[in-house]
């Protein structure tokens, strides 16, 4: 592997990175809450997918190989030296379910941003992280201000856990982004503490 | 627990018993806040209003196909390079003659630490078409990579203190 040894060898002095993901429906502002909190406009690179994805190593003599781009927006938060985070927003397209895999191994955990106009638009988030036990916290982003639901209203109908925040959040808002980021570490940090655990 | 929702994904009985209760819900139901157990049935329900959309690019495709920068190649040998894994130029000497232009610009990238991500975004090539080629410059001992840390050793909780303390700091 390229850096197993890290902290002995030369990329002792390359920080190491870490990746919160930012999901929700199409239109959801996952790009928008990417870029109030990102020190950097946030940048677009695109994965392209191929069979390779699925075992084929070489494409050579295949004219005609069926490609898929898929486009990521990204941020990135330098924490120190040692450390840079990146944040990711989520392909909103279902059909791009297998980029999740990639985007979320590793990842610290994810914001998903709930749409009370389509909710529904952020169940399949939902569903993605409870099943592989990733953290998350739910920001309601209140597109027009206001919020007409409550935080129990969204919560009973996205049916989470009450130990899973709900934060009423305006992805355009670098303080409210902040929060919203804030929030999920902090529970990451009492998922991981012993002490919390139930 | 919670999780059980999980095992019964098709909304059947289960769900219903757990959630569903038309009268309770129905004023909130009505307004737009659908509940998780109602979505509907295809995986539509992320896609929004794209449904009737073909993807734009679809039909042209890039005007170079990137993998002819890679020989063909799809995968590089041996480096198992994230999205974001930090590369860095890891000598003076490079031999910039011999690199392929792609390859250049690559490595001029990685005067400063630089994820794979950034670079593709910085030279709009692909992910996957970044990784062959600094998995050549890896080989070729020109670049140093480091592999993001890996969630389950995340619990060292200096590092989530400092990421912490870093969105603070914004």
């Amino acid at each position: 592997m390229a850096s197993a040894d890290s902290d002995g060898g030369a990329e002792a002095g390359i920080p190491t990175a870490v990746k919160i993901l930012v999901a929700g429906g199409f239109g959801a502002g996952k790009t928008t809450m990417v870029g109030s909190v990102s020190e950097i406009t946030p940048l677009n690179t695109e994965e392209v997918m191929t069979e390779a994805s699925m075992g084929v190593d070489d494409l050579g003599g295949v004219e005609d190989k069926t490609t898929t781009t898929v486009a990521l927006d990204f941020g990135r938060i330098t924490i120190g030296k040692r450390v840079v985070l990146y944040l990711f927003g989520t392909p909103g397209q279902g059909r791009f379910w297998f980029m999740w895999d990639e985007l979320a191994d590793g990842a610290l955990g994810s914001v998903v941003l709930a749409d009370t106009r389509r909710l529904e638009t952020c169940f399949p988030a939902v569903d993605f992280f409870e099943r592989r036990n990733i953290p998350f916290v739910v920001a309601v982003n209140r597109f027009d201000g206001e919020c007409p639901y409550t935080e129990q209203e969204v919560r009973e109908a996205i049916d989470i856990g009450a130990e899973v925040p709900v934060i009423m959040a305006d992805a355009r808002d670098r303080g409210s982004g902040k929060c919203v980021l804030v929030a999920l570490v902090e529970h990451v940090m009492r998922r991981r503490s012993p002490a919390m655990s139930p | 627990m919670k999780h059980s929702r999980d095992q019964q994904p098709a909304a059947g009985s289960e769900g219903a018993r757990i959630r569903r209760d038309p009268r309770a819900r129905d004023t909130v139901a009505t307004q737009g806040l659908r509940r998780r157990q109602e979505r509907p049935p295809a995986d539509g329900a992320a896609s929004g209003g794209s449904n009737g959309s073909v993807p734009p690019d679809s039909d042209t495709g890039p005007l170079v196909r990137p993998y002819t920068m890679t020989g063909g190649r799809t995968r590089s040998s041996g480096t198992g390079l994230d999205m974001i894994s930090i590369v860095m130029a890891a000598r003076e000497g490079a031999d910039w003659d011999s690199l392929k232009p792609e390859q250049a610009a690559i490595l001029r990238l990685c005067r400063r630490p630089i994820s794979v991500a950034e670079i593709s975004a910085q030279l709009d090539v692909p992910m996957t078409v970044v990784r062959v080629l600094l998995g050549d410059l890896i080989a070729e001992g020109d670049v140093i990579a480091r592999d993001p840390m890996p969630a389950a050793d995340l619990p060292e909780m200096n590092v989530l203190q400092a990421v912490l303390d870093g969105i603070r700091r914004l």
